[in-house]
């Protein structure tokens, strides 16, 4: 009878010694100051270093931490919208890219936005940034750096091709001079979001629109302008490039990586790329895997032009703050996005993740100027650039461009809109699959 | 039967059969209680989710627009159907599927040979070593293809020069049939191991005696395979050829990774990815999903019915 008795005894202690255990682990938590979740898009460290200054800052009003979204942005969206689908509380601050901006906000994932903060929001920024975080008239993100593609160029081979890169140049300049002196042109070809960006980019430097209507929330009554004739000559252009012979071998499959590479190793003289490659390449220096002479053979301007007469429209990326709808603390979430995008902050980030800022004053800080001696170039290119499509439907409008559109090379001005219009109206209809 | 003869109610059925049916009366309760809670849990993690895919197939519900979802009936089914983007991707995941268990059956096959005549001490190693790809997950395997087979930084094009039509700057992931053919050699390398285990299991089955007789009578190794090893191991290659169809048909991973869907070389499972998780269309999805099911659910009848598939078989009983 007694050892019955003294084990019963024991697993009474068990019990309440871990029931202690949990209720005091539950009493610590709410202790302290609120945490603040930020998602971010994976980066070199900037942003968990910004969420700590942040915090520091904040003087104990709340503490940043980070939680890392995928790699690629379609999938950092998917897992935001089925989070903030399923009224996610944990989601506080979250990077957004630009593009999915209008459907977040269409959906109510956003929260409203402080005046004061909308204030801050807009003061100093490249327009590009405000246009992406606006959805029907009222500012829903608060910009934080933006991203733009510069045309990238070998000095030394486009020396012998007597083309003047002061002046504006065409993509049929380029295409024809590429051709000419038989080397290539790295661009992104892969069936990707970048493939949008470009078309887009042709699109917008000739004066015409992926879609007609910006703002509509039907989207079956969604105006695509792809059969205008600025959506045509985009089409010739990318065939005219498909059939010049300048483009990289892998270039259906190529990405903003692949041709980063290409330009690096000199196989191409012209490249359209984000500034993410200068770094990459003064890393590949300080390694020894590439001689010095090689960035310093590099040389920028802005990105083509469509049209010989219109300034072109580059792409713009970057990353916008967006405050959770779910959020426990969206006062104190929205605070913390104007410490984010503090001047400071903005520049610390450029200089130490090579992510260029969406605020113009920055451009003009020596730390600045230091690490990217293309910055000036980088700032013109952000207040010319104009942002993708902005629709609720962004994946359907985007997914039906690249599977129209890829691969580039190959598309036939004309039959290729008119496929890529009655496709997206399909889709935006639902009476299609994508 | 001293047991019936003691009972007091004895006189209803005294008979053994009487006693045994109540023994195998408490056996199947047993194996009841036994099963039923795995049974329970089978419907809730299965059962569920079908019918909830079938329930949302038949809406037009956007998960970022929640208000706005309305009864369609059948009609995200027959968006499907009537659209050839569906069709083309049938056929892909149809030719995957009929290509790598082909190519498979016939390694495995092999493979279980070498297994099973190896020697005693040599077995576990090589067994080992025929699992492994198998033991990979499937997208560190898809990465591994698609990086040896990619035109900057894989090896295949430098390695395989020699072979007519393969240059430095051939681009494997650039066209439909290159691309369906590193797709499915990733998937025939992956999955081999898997088709070889259960011939094995099958191989093992054939009694040594009948292999012995044959012998005697002066069959060759030829005739004794044709004539004593297939046609007692058919239930064992049957259920291999169907669990691999079932799993091929849902190739995804491969296809995710090395071209996400390009140059027309979208599966079944990619379009319900698509629509469901990019798109964020769950009825449309869920509409797809359903057809990839009973595609599924088509093809385990036509091998049970058709080809007289006795699962059990399989397990020895």
């Amino acid at each position: 009878m007694r050892h019955p008795r003294r084990r019963l005894r024991w697993s009474l202690t068990v019990v309440v010694a871990v029931l202690a255990a949990l209720v005091s682990a539950c009493g610590s938590a709410p202790a302290g100051p609120p945490v603040l979740t930020w998602y971010i898009n994976p980066d070199d460290g900037g942003q968990a270093e910004i969420a700590a200054r942040c915090t520091a800052a904040s003087g104990g009003r709340y503490t940043i931490v980070t939680s890392t979204l995928p790699r690629q942005a379609s999938e950092q969206r998917q897992q935001l919208v089925r989070r903030l689908a399923a009224n996610d509380s944990s989601i506080d601050i979250m990077s957004i890219d630009p593009p999915y901006v209008p459907e977040f906000a269409q959906a109510g994932f956003l929260a409203p936005m402080p005046p004061a903060i909308e204030a801050a929001a807009r003061e100093d920024r490249v327009p590009s940034s405000i246009e992406a975080s606006t959805w029907q008239g009222r500012l829903v993100a608060v910009p934080f750096w933006a991203n733009t593609q510069l045309l990238w160029y070998r000095k030394s081979a486009v020396a012998a091709m007597g083309i003047d890169m002061n002046q504006p140049v065409t993509w049929d300049q380029l295409i024809q001079a590429a051709a000419r002196a038989r080397t290539q042109f790295a661009a992104q070809g892969v069936r990707g979001e970048s493939l949008t960006v470009w078309v887009n980019a042709l699109i917008e430097s000739g004066g015409g629109s992926v879609i007609t209507n910006v703002g509509e929330t039907d989207p079956a009554l969604v105006q695509l302008g792809l059969t205008a004739p600025p959506g045509i000559e985009a089409a010739r252009i990318l065939r005219t490039f498909g059939d010049a012979g300048i483009a990289p071998p892998g270039f259906p499959t190529a990405d903003e990586d692949t041709s980063s590479d290409t330009f690096q190793s000199g196989a191409a003289a012209f490249m359209v790329n984000y500034p993410f490659i200068w770094g990459k390449a003064t890393s590949a220096v300080e390694e020894g895997s590439i001689p010095q002479s090689v960035p310093d053979d590099y040389g920028w301007t802005i990105y083509p032009r469509t049209a010989p007469d219109l300034p072109s429209a580059p792409p713009l990326g970057g990353i916008n703050l967006g405050v959770g709808a779910f959020s426990a603390y969206p006062d104190l979430a929205y605070d913390a996005t104007t410490c984010i995008t503090r001047p400071d902050n903005s520049a610390y980030y450029m200089v130490s993740n090579g992510n260029p800022s969406s605020r113009l004053s920055v451009y003009s800080d020596p730390a600045v100027l230091a690490e990217f001696p293309m910055a000036p170039t980088i700032r013109d290119s952000l207040t010319q650039a104009k942002p993708r499509p902005q629709t609720a439907y962004y994946a359907e409008v985007s997914g039906g461009i690249q599977r129209t559109f890829h691969p580039p090379g190959s598309v036939t001005p004309g039959a290729t809109n008119e496929a890529a219009t009655a496709l997206i109206t399909a889709v935006l209809r639902k009476e299609a699959l994508l | 039967m001293s047991q019936t003869l003691e009972r007091p109610t004895g006189a209803v059925d005294p008979s053994a059969t009487g006693g045994r049916g109540d023994k195998s009366k408490a056996e199947r309760r047993l194996g009841w209680y036994l099963a039923g809670p795995a049974f329970v849990v089978m419907l809730l993690v299965t059962a569920y989710p079908i019918v909830q895919a079938v329930y949302d197939s038949l809406f037009d519900y956007r998960l970022t627009d929640p208000e706005n979802s309305s009864f369609v009936g059948l009609g995200n089914y027959g968006v499907i159907l009537t659209d050839s983007v569906w069709w083309i991707a049938f056929g892909v995941t149809a030719f995957i599927t009929v290509v790598t268990v082909a190519v498979e059956l016939v390694l495995g096959f092999g493979l279980a040979l070498v297994m099973l005549q190896a020697l005693r001490g040599l077995r576990p190693v090589l067994r080992t070593v025929i699992l492994i790809p198998y033991a990979v997950i499937t997208v560190v395997s898809a990465f591994a293809w698609q990086f040896a087979f990619s035109v900057d930084s894989g090896f295949v094009n430098s390695w395989f020069s020699w072979v007519p039509g393969v240059a430095a700057d051939t681009d494997w992931f650039g066209t439909q049939g290159a691309s369906l053919f590193v797709i499915c050699l990733a998937e025939i390398w992956k999955t081999t191991p898997f088709i070889s285990l259960l011939l094995l299991a099958g191989l093992a089955q054939v009694p040594d005696v009948l292999q012995e007789a044959a012998k005697v009578d002066g069959a060759t190794w030829w005739q004794r395979l044709r004539k004593v090893t297939l046609p007692n191991m058919k239930a064992a290659i049957m259920v291999a050829v169907l669990f691999r169809t079932l799993d091929a048909f849902r190739v995804f991973d491969s296809v995710f990774v090395m071209t996400a869907g390009a140059n027309n070389t979208e599966t079944v499972s990619f379009l319900a990815y698509r629509q469901t998780i990019e798109r964020v269309e769950i009825g449309l999805g869920s509409a797809v999903s359903v057809l990839l099911f009973l595609s599924v659910v088509l093809i385990s009848a036509l091998f049970i019915k058709g080809f007289k598939v006795d699962l059990s078989q399989a397990r020895g009983e």
